[in-house]
């Protein structure tokens, strides 16, 4: 059947009064917030307790972006006799913004967890040097990063979980055999009694 | 000395209303061409969903360097925007918008002839632009404007004269006197190519070929800037007005409404020109611009036809009634 002539052009109508009783899609940002999605990569925050300097995080960023600073510290011996220990000290810890991409190499390598990402966006400054930020910025980023978001449902288990319950029903398992074997031991001897 | 003053009242309130109408339809399709396109329009200007905008606009464009290109025709570039927009004032003087004597500003005889005479001048303005520009895009857009002008004035008067036919009289107060109910189905064919060649001689989109922005940058406008720019854009929405009041007082009936007391009818025009404009705005948004010879065939041989075919159902219609 063809067309109704005309037809065309109500639709063309329709559409145009149907979008009109719709939410627009404006996002009015600087007046409201945007909502970000979870994990989102905005900004780099370290947790300087974690940080152990081992430059893992400098030595794996694709552009060289990380500047780690450090002394070495001697710790005296705990016990009397012991060993005096030697520690690395935090001096300095910038990244530079400007030719960070964001890959997050870094925070997946960090074998501390030291660094996190954080959806702060926030942060444009007019000259390019201002863009490396310093240990002090990077800290304060830390206090804006939120908790890991919940597992998708049918998610793997994570990876300390799964240990953990390994390692306890290794146990169980064990001590299940061992009250067993405890339980046939005095009814061997009955057996062997009656006899 | 009341009668002088009478007249300067009636003329001071047309002209408030030819500053402020308009202004109050560019606002109105801002936002509503914004949600139709899924987003909010102005929002800052004025505090209030951006209702100032079009004032911050006009505050803008008087800002600006009045600017007239070395090779232009100076006067004639100069005088082309007045010549644009004052025909719309002058019409706006003849509608009615109630029964009474106040609700007209001037009462005109022969008010049909008067109002399409007059709006045919405001199709001048672009022409003189368009020659006077030294520019050979605005040239484009001045034949353009010249050849739509052409295509569908006729149109237009063919199916005012319906009107006039079945009322008996070339006044505009007289025709909506006339008015009955029954003329909406008997004239909605005139109606609707009354409105149609009315939005084409506008130049509004889809029948905006000759200004057509993205094609021949803004054809007899390019060479404008400032204030200058600003009255050809205040004519185009005073054209909208104007060309819904006429739609409204001759195929809609005016002040006549299902409801409604005595000395209320205005607020039926006020309505139905609004309805009206609102579907402007609608068609702009919702429709492709029309190509050049789209535009010449679908006024050629469509809509004169259909002119003609209404004015011999007037005839007949009103032989058979008399």
């Amino acid at each position: 059947m063809p067309p109704i002539p005309g037809s065309g052009l109500a639709k063309g109508l329709a559409v145009t009064l149907r979008t009109m009783t719709k939410k627009t899609v404006t996002a009015q940002y600087p007046d409201v917030q945007p909502e970000l999605p979870p994990r989102s990569r905005g900004v780099i925050g370290l947790f300087e307790e974690n940080c152990t300097v081992c430059m893992l995080c400098a030595r794996e960023c694709p552009d060289w972006c990380i500047y780690i600073d450090s002394h070495k510290e001697t710790v005296p011996a705990a016990a009397p006799g012991g060993r005096e220990r030697s520690r690395n000290v935090l001096d300095r810890f910038a990244i530079d913004f400007s030719l960070c991409m964001y890959c997050g190499i870094c925070i997946e390598v960090c074998p501390f967890d030291a660094l996190f990402w954080s959806p702060e966006f926030e942060y444009a400054e007019t000259d390019i040097l201002e863009l490396t930020h310093e240990r002090d910025k990077l800290r304060e980023w830390m206090w804006t990063v939120p908790e890991p978001p919940a597992l998708d449902p049918g998610a793997e288990e994570p990876k300390e979980i799964a240990a953990a319950r390994k390692t306890a029903e290794k146990l169980e398992a064990q001590r299940a055999q061992e009250a067993q074997q405890a339980q046939q031991t005095p009814q061997q001897e009955e057996e062997e009694g009656k006899e | 000395m009341n009668d002088v003053l009478d007249v300067a009242l009636r003329l001071i309130i047309v002209f408030a209303v030819f500053m402020v109408v308009p202004l109050v339809v560019g606002q109105t399709e801002h936002k509503v061409m914004a949600h139709m396109q899924g987003r909010l329009g102005p929002m800052y200007a004025g505090g209030f969903h951006g209702w100032a905008q079009l004032v911050a606009d006009g505050v803008k464009f008087a800002q600006k360097e009045d600017i007239v290109p070395a090779e232009a025709d100076r006067r004639i570039f100069q005088l082309a925007p007045a010549v644009a927009l004052l025909p719309y004032l002058l019409v706006l003087v003849a509608i009615p918008i109630g029964p009474s004597e106040g609700a007209v500003g001037q009462v005109v005889d022969a008010g049909i002839f008067f109002v399409l005479a007059v709006m045919g001048v405001g199709v001048l303005g672009s022409l003189m632009a368009g020659w006077a520009s030294a520019n050979k895009f605005s040239l484009l857009g001045g034949l353009r404007t010249a050849a739509q002008l052409l295509a569908y004035e006729l149109p237009m008067l063919l199916a005012a004269a319906s009107v006039a036919m079945a009322a008996g009289t070339v006044s505009l107060p007289g025709i909506v006197n006339a008015f009955e109910w029954w003329w909406l189905p008997w004239q909605i064919v005139g109606g609707l190519v009354f409105f149609v060649a009315g939005l084409a001689e506008l130049q509004r989109p889809p029948f905006d070929m000759p200004i057509a922005d993205s094609e021949i940058i803004f054809g007899a406008y390019t060479e404008y800037t400032g204030l200058r720019f600003a009255l050809f854009l205040l004519a185009e929405y005073a054209g909208i007005v104007v060309l819904c009041g006429l739609t409204t007082v001759l195929f809609l009936g005016g002040w006549h409404g299902p409801l409604g007391a005595d000395g209320l009818g205005w607020v039926w025009t006020l309505l139905k020109i609004a309805v009206l404009a609102f579907v402007v705005i609608w068609l702009r948004v919702s429709y492709p611009r029309l190509r050049e010879d789209q535009l010449q065939r679908l006024a050629w041989t469509t809509l004169i036809p259909l002119a003609l075919a209404q004015i011999a159902l007037t005839g007949i219609v009103k032989v058979a009634i008399s």
